[in-house]
């Protein structure tokens, strides 16, 4: 059984398909890239996995129980984490309390133990607080700890979504896009914290990406979509030469 | 300018970063306590009030400005809790008693305006809390068995282990300055646990917060909840002090002064209730004083600047018309709430940073210190 898998996984609005059954499965501990031209049904795929879409038909399975029904904040709480294509941060926040709420799935407290502060409820932080120094240490983000997001330049937020979702230990990480907007250099840092994530902390990686030269670099498997089909499927130099891709991207 | 160097987890955990902190606030409590035997009997009275609309302010905080769900309703949690003290004290209820049961049934009625406003966001949640508002205010005029009616309720002195404690005594003073004190640890503790900043988080982005693990229809209830309830307890702290309440005492009107206080005030920090509060009682004595006042002074300065007697006298009673038209409270209402929105958004407490980091950095303040850089891209479509 693969650890995580998509079965006949559709998204129609209207007459629109915007994703077609789809199937593909995620082995633990690889980096699998979905790759496609804009409006392909990438991000579609990955807001159907997080819930933020409700599958028209197909299902979804992770560790072999069906996730396909579960409300979005379980999503998290199974160790699925995302970012986004668009950086979705709590923009008046502090750098530190947006990386805290991505501790917010191993939050035990009850409400009335928060209202006191009670010491279990301090113990609990101290744990919370000392996960986020180490992605921060790991994601080079020290500088920035104590700034507000709306102060931070688009690089930056990046990597904090990145550094939010690794915050909550996630089993499988959904990276939307990961390198959009970045320069070369902070694309270069990008793959090399994605290859960390899988050697060093054992994360299974599904991402959505355009730049070729970082799907390359990282992924073990590439998935090319087209109208929210899946064209070809396999390593990145098979699927790069696959006929139907190339017509995808060049045209006929 | 301080420079803190942490060293442990508990640094970042900390109420009091650091030693001045516990100085500052420490005077302020001292002056606070002493305050009975030194002030006025009216500015005791005063003092009350601003603690109990402090207490409101906090309350709405947590709502507004915290989980970012904006309420018109507050007068409505207000009287809820006031009348629910008026009624069990008719049945001798002790009153820890129904203190605690105000706060509870606030809560919970809280909880129920919650659940319809998961679905509405801002302008539309203003228009369904008002309009909660507007129906609890008919069913206190309606429901005669219970609230009298129009004809409004007396409330008792509250006594407190059978010492009877009243509504000008300084002990009644304390009683609402501890409920202040109390509200707000108990809003910092929260702030700095999970759940605070999951209210931040929503706050600030649903989607981002659901991905995040945050079940965001159970915490806005409980954000809803928490700040009814706490509303509720500042309501039977205000019937007493007035020691009557009738329903129109809980107006839309008060809603917006609840606003005002937050607004003005500044909605990032809880220092911004207590200052919004001072503004928000401070201001009707202040208004009171131009109005009884500002035709002679008017009429004066026309005087000096060689205007008849006759002339004096006709400017003198057209200012006095003015300043007692109907309604010209709300609209000085009105105009203070464009102001601030306008020119100081952070609020009084957001003044009150920029002044001091000015002399903290000072000459190197610059001007667009404050200034929040404008989002461009920001996905709307995942909402």
């Amino acid at each position: 059984m693969s650890y995580f898998r998509a079965e006949n996984l559709s998204l129609h609005f209207g007459g629109l398909k915007a994703v077609d059954a789809v199937s593909f499965a995620v082995e633990k501990g690889e980096i699998l890239s979905i790759i496609g031209p804009n409006g392909a049904g990438k991000s579609s795929i990955f807001n159907l996995i997080s819930r933020i879409y409700r599958p028209t038909s197909g299902r979804i399975f992770f560790e072999d129980q069906d996730i396909t029904e579960q409300p979005p904040y379980d999503i998290a709480k199974l160790g699925i984490a995302r970012t986004f294509q668009n950086i979705e941060l709590f923009e008046n926040a502090t750098v530190l309390s947006n990386l805290l709420v991505g501790r917010h799935r191993h939050s035990t407290t009850q409400l009335w133990q928060e209202l006191l502060f009670l010491p279990s409820v301090r113990a609990n932080e101290k744990v919370h607080r000392r996960r986020v120094e180490q992605v921060i240490e790991l994601l080079d983000l020290e500088p920035y700890r104590d700034k507000l997001i709306s102060g931070l330049p688009y690089g930056v937020r990046k990597v904090i979504e990145l550094a939010r979702a690794l915050c909550s230990e996630p089993k499988l990480i959904l990276l939307d896009e990961p390198s959009s907007g970045l320069n070369v250099e902070e694309t270069d840092d990008m793959s090399f914290w994605i290859r960390d994530m899988k050697s060093e902390l054992g994360v299974t990686v599904l991402m959505v990406e355009h730049d070729m030269a970082l799907v390359n670099r990282v992924s073990d498997r590439v998935i090319a979509l087209n109208y929210g089909r899946v064209l070809a499927m396999g390593s990145p130099a098979e699927v790069q030469q696959h006929p139907d891709v190339v017509a995808a991207y060049l045209g006929t | 300018m301080r420079f803190l160097f942490k060293t442990d987890y508990e640094d970042d955990i900390k109420l009091f970063p650091h030693s001045g902190y516990v100085v500052t606030y420490g005077v302020l409590l001292a002056l606070l306590l002493i305050a009975p035997y030194v002030l006025s009997s009216y500015l005791m009275s005063q003092l009350v009030f601003v603690c109990i609309y402090a207490t409101v302010g906090v309350a709405l905080l947590i709502l507004t400005g915290f989980t970012g769900q904006a309420s018109l309703g507050h007068a409505a949690f207000l009287a809820i809790g006031a009348y629910t003290a008026a009624y069990l004290q008719k049945y001798n209820v002790p009153f820890p008693v129904y203190f605690l049961a105000a706060g509870l049934l606030t809560g919970i009625i809280g909880a129920m305006v919650g659940f319809p406003a998961l679905r509405l966001t801002g302008i539309y949640l203003v228009i369904a809390t008002i309009s909660f508002a507007l129906i609890v205010e008919e069913i206190l005029a309606r429901w005669e068995s219970v609230t009298n009616g129009n004809e409004g309720m007396r409330v008792k002195a509250l006594s407190l282990l059978g010492v009877a404690v009243p509504r000008d005594s300084p002990t009644f003073y304390f009683l609402c300055l501890a409920v202040l004190v109390l509200t707000i640890v108990g809003t910092l503790n929260l702030l700095r646990s999970p759940t605070g900043r999951a209210f931040v988080a929503i706050r600030d982005s649903e989607t981002a917060a659901r991905s995040m693990g945050v079940n965001v229809a159970l915490y806005k209830v409980k954000s809803f909840a928490i700040s009814a309830a706490i509303t509720g307890l500042a309501g039977v702290l205000f019937a007493h002090k007035l020691s009557f309440i009738s329903p129109e005492m809980f107006t839309l009107q008060l809603s917006i002064e609840f606003i005002i206080v937050i607004l003005i005030g500044g909605t990032f920090s809880l220092h911004g209730a207590v200052l919004g509060a001072i503004f928000i009682v401070m201001i009707d004595p202040f208004l009171t004083y131009l109005k009884d006042d500002m035709p002679g002074i008017i009429a004066g300065i026309a005087a000096t600047f060689g205007a008849g007697s006759a002339t004096a006298g006709n400017i003198q009673s057209k200012v006095a018309a003015f300043a007692s038209l109907n309604g010209l409270k709300g609209a000085i209402y009105g105009i203070i709430i464009v102001l601030f929105v306008l020119f100081e958004p952070l609020g009084l407490y957001g003044r009150w940073l920029k002044i001091k980091l000015f002399f903290q950095l000072f000459p190197l303040y610059k001007r667009a210190t404050f200034k929040r850089q404008k989002i461009y891209v920001k996905s709307e479509r995942n909402r």
